[in-house]
């Protein structure tokens, strides 16, 4: 869920308007589009990304005859709402009336659309300002044709509710009747572009406008991926390595060939590593359903080269990953000199801190439909990245991208899985190997749990020397984990700047003598972005050190937080000449600094919306945990209750977010309370384990996520509120880095057990 | 040849009786409202009706619902206004949305049979169904105000 594509391929990927556009039939379409119009009123990553930001309404909105209003979703709907939020901006700066609005998905074009990769909780932060550029610019050209239909000043006009309306006379025009003629006009240079005052926003910030696709998903209607129906269409499933890089030696096509439905059997290439989003291999069944497929791969007996990996064993690379840990690392903050400090302190603390590898296990699992008829493809996905789902399909195919069209369905969930296209290319060589007929990819969920993009596993320790007065002095972190550039390039070991980045080198403590280093870690299988990345590993070591010291000095947890992160000051981890390259999520610093006023500000609104030091039953306790990532500050209290069994169980959570301005509270709402489940799912079961390069869950019995009977009952979100100059930063992610903290703490405060590797599973069984 | 009612129409289909009834509901007759999730009961994305009682589809033989009624999300409400669908649509329930038809398949069995279920009945009944987005506070909300009518 992150932005590797602007790290890894960065410049190369970068396109610009070459003066060609097609608009699929949208009423508003005419003139050149400017590469860029945005005045941002502060400035944001999104021009850094691959193919950039667009905000000309000739892209996004079309008006038709009867008034409806058309606007174009260039991110994909995973389920934080995005698909809904950001033609709601579109649709306030433009003064229409939302129950007028039709929203539309666009097919991945980057070259078009700009950066559609949506991952990093990125579109809300990214797109908020041209999104409010592009509707703003919409309506000024419906009263600059209104003006001119009546021949009056600009100025006696004003766009209200769907309609212009003269002021002085009471004459009013419906964008409808406007619209052929404003779609004429040019887009209002930038700076002529004048947005709302945010006291007139209708639907911005308010948080009443349901998800578009709402009335469709209680009904059935809504389409996923999954859902693609075509004539002709084929359903495949895939035997691939158990073993990441293994090969298929031998396979009973003809056994298979005998299964009602079953209509070929077609190798799959497998990919050299590094495995970038290439198909693993394999050989597929093609059939004519689904349950042909699955019965045809269950004959295929397929034997398997199991290759470098087969011997990756978990258990054995986790006490191999805790021995590195304890070994100095290559320095990648060094604030004073901490080994000194370490050395010469009146006490030292430390803890070492595990989490294992973990999958997305999204409901929907990967699929996706390809055809190819006439040198052009067509494809029907759950992709998280469009653009770059494109790219690769027409490499793999050799076709130009203008001959490939993505087509986005709605993703039964994400999280960083739908972001890596080797479903969709999967789909693409079986059409090729059936003449170019619609085949339908589907992967079972043991195929999803055995052949994802694990999340890393990790080792942290940390170290802190304290002085006589049980201040903390000195701190040294420790983080061991592969890296997901291993996935893009041979020879990875170290975590790269964009995950170093996530909790670990910016940590925002006021302490004079900081030192974190990054040892060896070798990938033995695909490591991906999995929903908050590597804020989960390092937010769980850093802010469950944070109560072990506050019990090492007796104090109470949130005061101990409180002062390690210190005065409200702007901390910028640039200083330490080792954290030079400091990604800040791909974001400039001066528009989003470290702002420890406003970690301290969740800290103490969290505190004080749960009742921090409230009276509870006997075995139950509250734990305090805080974290910025994606540019949010979030801090989340768990009350947890363990009875004389051991049993955990979470009564309540309070979390504030402090999100910049809040664009939609309602799903920020929703993103933050899935947020704790999600996280109370890898606190307590989350864990993929590997057995001669084999993974040893194959579905939601052995990888259990949480029900909802163990879900916590009340789960309050306290938004921090923030006006529209405030710049919004991500939602999607930040929820989930402080929920195992803070549980693991309200554990330890409970009945004085100290979890310091997860999952946490059987631990408190007495 | 099995014969079977689904949403009201009669069918009838002569391909391998042991397919499972969700791949029947998709692949062959084009009712994709209800979804696959894991193929094994663990996570009751798949669950329909069969004779009026919740059953999850992918464990479910079409030969199982020889003779049988089987509604799908689809038909849950001619209109799509179930009191299951209008409270889930009140309470802005999903998230990515995928598990939801088999959430209120679910749910609107609990209250055919349990007027005013308690939390306890309503974390048994929906226990058996996933929402890995984590909706599952809204979807007690929902629940609890389908079942007064609130």
């Amino acid at each position: 869920m992150t932005p590797v594509r602007a790290t890894i391929e960065n410049v190369s990927r970068r396109g610009f308007l070459k003066g060609v556009i097609a608009t699929g039939g949208l009423v508003l379409a005419a003139e050149l589009v400017p590469a860029r119009v945005t005045a941002a009123a502060y400035a944001t990553g999104a021009d850094k990304m691959p193919h950039g930001v667009r905000s000309d309404p000739h892209l996004f909105v079309s008006i038709a005859p009867d008034g409806i209003v058309t606007i174009v979703a260039i991110r994909s709907e995973m389920g934080t709402g995005s698909r809904t939020s950001l033609p709601m901006v579109v649709a306030d700066e433009l003064e229409a009336d939302w129950s007028r609005v039709k929203v539309v998905q666009a097919p991945g074009d980057e070259e078009k659309y700009g950066n559609q990769d949506t991952d990093g909780s990125r579109s809300l932060r990214h797109h908020i300002q041209p999104m409010r550029q592009c509707g703003a610019a919409a309506r000024q050209m419906l009263e600059t044709t209104a003006a001119q239909r009546w021949g009056v000043p600009v100025a006696e006009v004003q766009a209200q509710n769907h309609e212009v309306v003269h002021k002085p006379s009471g004459r009013k025009l419906g964008y409808g009747q406007l619209a052929a003629a404003a779609s004429a006009l040019p887009t209002p240079p930038a700076d002529q572009i004048k947005l709302k005052d945010a006291s007139a926003f209708r639907y911005i910030g308010k948080g009443t406008t349901p998800i578009v696709d709402l009335f469709d998903i209680t009904t059935g209607r809504a389409v996923y991926g999954i859902d693609a129906k075509l004539p002709g269409m084929k359903y495949a499933v895939v035997a691939r390595p158990p073993v990441f890089g293994g090969k298929l030696i031998s396979f009973d096509a003809a056994a298979a060939m005998k299964v009602p439905g079953v209509e070929k059997v077609v190798t799959i290439e497998g990919t050299p590593a590094p495995a970038k989003f290439q198909p693993l291999g394999g050989v597929a069944v093609v059939a004519r359903n689904t349950w042909g497929a699955i019965k045809g791969r269950e004959a295929l007996n397929p034997t398997w080269d199991d290759g470098p990996n087969g011997s990756y064993d978990s258990a054995a690379f986790k006490a191999q990953l805790e021995e590195a840990a304890r070994r100095p690392g290559k320095v990648v903050r060094n604030d004073g000199d901490a080994e000194k400090t370490l050395a010469s302190a009146a006490k030292v603390v430390s803890a070492e801190y595990y989490i294992p590898h973990s999958a997305h296990a999204t409901m929907e699992p990967p699929s996706a439909t390809v055809r190819i008829a006439d040198g052009k493809c067509e494809a029907w996905a759950c992709v998280q990245s469009p653009g770059n789902t494109r790219e690769e399909l027409a490499k793999k195919l050799g076709l130009k991208e203008a001959d490939v069209t993505v087509h986005v369905a709605l993703l039964g969930g994400g999280f960083g899985r739908k972001s890596k296209c080797d479903f969709v290319l999967e789909a693409a060589l079986l059409s090729k190997a059936m003449g170019g007929a619609p085949v339908k990819v589907i992967w079972t969920r043991e195929d999803d749990l055995r052949h994802g993009y694990y999340h890393t596993v990790s080792a942290e320790r940390i170290d802190a020397g304290l002085d006589a007065s049980g201040k903390v002095i000195a701190w040294r972190h420790r983080s061991v984990a592969p890296t997901i550039k291993s996935i893009f390039a041979a020879d990875q070991t170290h975590e790269a700047p964009f995950e170093l980045g996530m909790g670990f080198v910016d940590v925002p403590f006021d302490i004079p003598d900081l030192r974190c280093e990054n040892g060896e870690a070798e990938a033995h299988t695909r490591i991906g972005w999995f929903r908050s990345v590597s804020n989960i590993p390092h937010g769980f070591a850093v802010q469950s050190f944070v109560a072990e010291l506050a019990k090492a000095t007796e104090r109470d947890p949130k005061d101990m937080l409180l002062a390690l992160i210190g005065p409200p000051r702007i901390v910028d981890p640039r200083k330490s000449p080792e954290v030079a390259d400091f990604w800040n999520y791909g974001d400039p610093f001066e528009t989003y600094p470290i702002d420890t006023g406003r970690l301290r500000r969740v800290v103490e609104l969290v505190a004080e919306k749960a009742d921090w030091g409230r009276k509870l039953p006997p075995r139950h306790g509250l734990g305090i945990a805080a974290h910025r990532s994606f540019l949010t500050y979030v801090a989340t209290v768990v009350e947890a209750a363990v009875d004389e069994k051991g049993r955990l169980s979470v009564p309540r959570v309070d979390t504030a977010i402090d999100c910049g301005f809040a664009a939609n509270p309602e799903r920020i709402r929703s993103q933050i309370e899935g947020a704790a489940v999600m996280g109370m799912s890898l606190a307590l079961y989350g864990e993929i384990t590997f057995k001669k390069g084999r993974v040893e869950q194959s579905n939601y019995d052995g990888y259990r996520v949480l029900r909802i009977d163990e879900s916590p009952p009340i789960t309050d979100v306290h938004i921090v509120q923030n006006g529209i100059d405030v710049p919004s930063s991500g939602v999607g992610e930040p929820g989930l880095p402080p929920f195992a903290p803070a549980l693991c703490n309200a554990v330890f405060a409970a009945i004085g057990r100290r979890i310091r590797q997860l999952p946490i599973g059987d631990q408190l069984a007495t | 040849m099995v014969k079977l009612q689904v949403n009201g129409q009669t069918q009838s289909f002569d391909g391998d009786q042991s397919m499972p009834l969700l791949w029947y509901l998709r692949d062959e007759l084009g009712l994709t409202g209800t979804k696959y999730g894991c193929g094994v009961a663990l996570c009751g994305a798949c669950t329909v009706h069969v004779d009026g009682e919740a059953a999850r589809a992918c464990i479910t033989a079409v030969s199982d619902v020889s003779g049988r009624s089987v509604t799908t999300i689809e038909a849950l409400d001619p209109q799509g206004n179930h009191p299951v669908q209008k409270a889930w649509r009140a309470f802005n329930v999903p998230q990515c949305g995928y598990c939801q038809a088999g959430q209120i398949m679910q749910a609107a069995t609990l209250l055919a049979t349990t007027k005013n279920p308690s939390e306890d009945e309503i974390n048994s009944a929906m226990s058996g169904n996933i929402c890995r987005c984590g909706c599952y506070q809204r979807i007690t909300a929902a629940i609890k105000a389908a079942a007064t009518g609130a």
